[in-house]
């Protein structure tokens, strides 16, 4: 004990010298590696096809955008959905291409918003895989679509005109951003596995 | 104890007022975190009890749930410990008790701010710190005034040794707002993606590693052998197990985020330092059991040891399943499943809590100068408490496995939700338990003081009864 002790002081820089170290090795590092190695992208160019009639120029489009993204991270959509494809558990069959650190280098991903949990599936290639019309339905009340679904409702981001729910502009926000995520990927190609037909991806 | 100051000076050393504030605040927010909690697990079931409010809406009502747990009920039940423990082991008074004042009001309604915010939809999109953006600069301000109010008798002991608790508070104390600023603010402002999740992968690990983990090995040092009045099993041991924290835990960040797009080469640098926390572990669970080895009986007969067993216990469980999740084969099944959800509702309800409670149950009687009200309804809390961690514990990580087998082998999505049902209604049902038993807990508080008003009627000179 007394041993111990005597190093004390040789201990005590030591280990703040260690929390530094890893601060350094196992934050600075790495974020100075991707930065260096990685472009700043632009989050958008022009408005899509499916969104010409709810946004005039590229400059609504992307503050649609980035409202969106405030929404998703508003509610915790990122608390029950992943942005990330693992290469791993067969994921890139399931849900497209496997993530690359240079995918989420643009403004949409500060905060980045990868997630830790799946309560409902990745995200992270979620454009273009249903249409707009499904994402407001399963947005308004989830269960109608999918019936077994226990994601909440999100109902107050629309409005009832003659008995129609009709989205506000908060929910064509959300659903503009769900249907940018994973557009800017390069070579980017549907999922082999055809989940309605439940049969196996053909063998290389 | 070879520092416990003298008689005379207890009385003014420990300011009691602010340990009871703290006490009581802390067990305000567990009932927040608790109902927060059960409301979040029913919507699993599909019978969320507020649907289609916004303000209540699920996904906030769980941030509020992270929330309360973390910096409500655990944090403000370890700056409690901290005025009562940094006062006795030094023999010197913290800086000023009016800071102390201000430092609770100013924490405490910022904590309230947060989740009024949360409700509000102004949450901050970063794991374990969802504290709505406006409000970190002044958390920050307020962690750094309390390390001051802390560091400043600590700096001032004379003593030749410190007892392993002050190496575990001073370490806590300094790695604390460093941790803070870091995670909070690097990743919301200045690093986007893949870099950011890099450093909020360390800030999710050191707010549990650097934080809690040390004050919460910190208070049950000091706890376990007063309570038992045994002496510490070894010193030395205890020394290494610091040291091994201070080593080892920091590397661990990066295995949040393992097989994410973040290098490969800091995946498994995490990974194995993670691996060597197990030094950690050991030391400092054998300290423990052994200490309380040298009188078994008192498991039985004492209801604070117990309280500390089982969470000692609860923290060797969890801490040799951290070495088995963290490799790359099993993190491929278990990761984005409940087996996360299950493992750290484990560490900080079975741990942490665990010792937390131990603390009330120890201290709060003795500042009101009363035993505690009924021996039978701690027992009913303990037993609740206890069957409802274990019973949540194996539900979760069966339903972990069954979820990462099932996106495995391609089923479809909405089939392994299905599938995850039952395990989702039992962990509702422990979720009821745990309210059961923290409510025996709350009616026994109670009645403590209640007795403690009518004993303070009866003698005319009231007096806590120091440890």
């Amino acid at each position: 004990m007394g041993f111990i002790e005597k190093f004390s002081g040789v201990f005590l820089i030591a280990g703040i010298l260690m929390f530094f170290s890893a601060v350094i090795g196992l934050a600075a590092i790495p974020v100075w590696m991707l930065d260096r190695t990685q472009a700043w992208q632009d989050v958008a160019r022009e408005v899509p096809e499916d969104f010409k009639d709810d946004f005039k120029t590229v400059d609504e489009y992307k503050a649609a955008l980035f409202k969106g993204r405030d929404l998703y991270i508003a509610e915790a959509c990122w608390h029950c959905h992943s942005q990330f494809v693992r290469p791993t558990a067969n994921e890139s069959l399931r849900y497209g291409p496997v993530s690359m650190p240079g995918e989420s280098q643009n403004a949409l991903n500060l905060p980045q918003l990868f997630g830790t949990r799946r309560v409902g599936p990745d995200l992270s290639r979620e454009s273009g895989k249903k249409s707009n019309d499904w994402q407001y339905a399963h947005l308004y009340k989830p269960t109608n679509v999918v019936p077994q679904s226990v994601m909440p409702s999100y109902s107050w981001y629309f409005e009832i005109k003659d008995n129609v729910p009709v989205p506000k502009y908060e929910a064509k926000a959300i659903v503009a951003y769900l249907q940018w995520l994973g557009s800017t990927v390069k070579d980017r190609k549907e999922s082999e596995y055809d989940f309605e037909q439940e049969q196996l991806p053909p063998r290389q | 104890m070879n520092q416990s100051p003298q008689t005379t000076e207890a009385k003014t050393l420990v300011d009691y007022q602010i340990v009871t504030w703290h006490f009581l605040a802390s067990i305000l927010y567990i009932f927040v975190a608790i109902l927060a909690g059960l409301s979040f697990s029913l919507q699993f079931l599909q019978k969320y009890p507020f649907p289609g409010v916004e303000l209540l809406s699920p996904g906030r009502i769980r941030m509020v749930h992270t929330q309360a747990v973390a910096f409500g009920w655990l944090a403000n039940g370890f700056f409690a410990v901290l005025y009562y423990v940094v006062p006795k082991l030094t023999g010197n008074r913290v800086l000023h008790t009016t800071l102390s004042r201000i430092v609770f009001f100013a924490y405490n309604g910022l904590v309230l701010g947060a989740v009024a915010l949360i409700l509000l939809g102004h949450a901050q999109g970063l794991e374990w710190a969802e504290t709505p953006a406006v409000l970190d600069p002044f958390i920050a301000i307020g962690v750094v005034l309390l390390v001051i109010n802390l560091m400043v008798p600590i700096i001032k002991t004379r003593a030749s040794k410190m007892y392993v608790s002050l190496w575990y508070i001073s370490a806590a104390l300094i790695w604390t707002p460093i941790v803070y600023v870091l995670g909070n603010f690097l990743p919301q402002y200045f690093f986007a993606g893949t870099s950011g999740a890099t450093i909020s992968s360390m800030y999710i690990h050191d707010l549990v590693g650097l934080f809690v983990t040390p004050l919460g090995i910190a208070s049950v040092y000091y706890l376990l052998p007063v309570v038992m009045k045994k002496p510490l099993y070894s010193h030395a041991l205890s020394i290494i197990g610091f040291w091994g924290l201070a080593f080892f835990y920091p590397l661990n960040s990066a295995h949040h985020y393992l097989f994410s797009p973040i290098p490969m080469w800091t995946q498994y640098a995490s990974i194995v330092a993670s691996i060597g926390v197990h030094v950690v572990v050991y030391t400092v669970v054998f300290n423990l059991f052994a200490t309380i080895a040298s009188d078994w009986t008192q498991l039985a007969t004492n209801h604070v040891v117990r309280w500390i067993f089982f969470g000692t216990l609860a923290y060797l469980i969890t801490c040799v399943q951290c070495a088995v999740q963290v490799t790359l084969s099993a993190q491929s099944i278990i990761h984005f499943t409940d087996w996360v959800v299950g493992h750290s509702h484990f560490v900080l309800f079975g741990v942490f809590s665990f010792w937390v409670t131990a603390w009330m149950y120890y201290l709060l009687p003795r500042i009101w100068g009363v035993p505690i009200y009924s021996e039978s309804l701690a027992r009913w809390h303990f037993w609740m408490q206890t069957l409802a961690i274990s019973i949540m514990q194996i539900d979760l990580l069966s339903a972990g496995l069954v979820q990462g087998m099932m996106w495995k082998s391609l089923s479809p999505f909405i089939d392994s939700v299905a599938a995850s049902m039952p395990f989702w209604w039992v962990r509702t049902f422990t979720g009821i338990m745990i309210l059961v038993g923290e409510v025996c807990f709350l009616i026994n508080i109670y009645l403590t003081w209640q007795d403690s008003r009518v004993t303070k009627q009866n003698s005319l000179t009231p007096q806590p009864i120091g440890a």
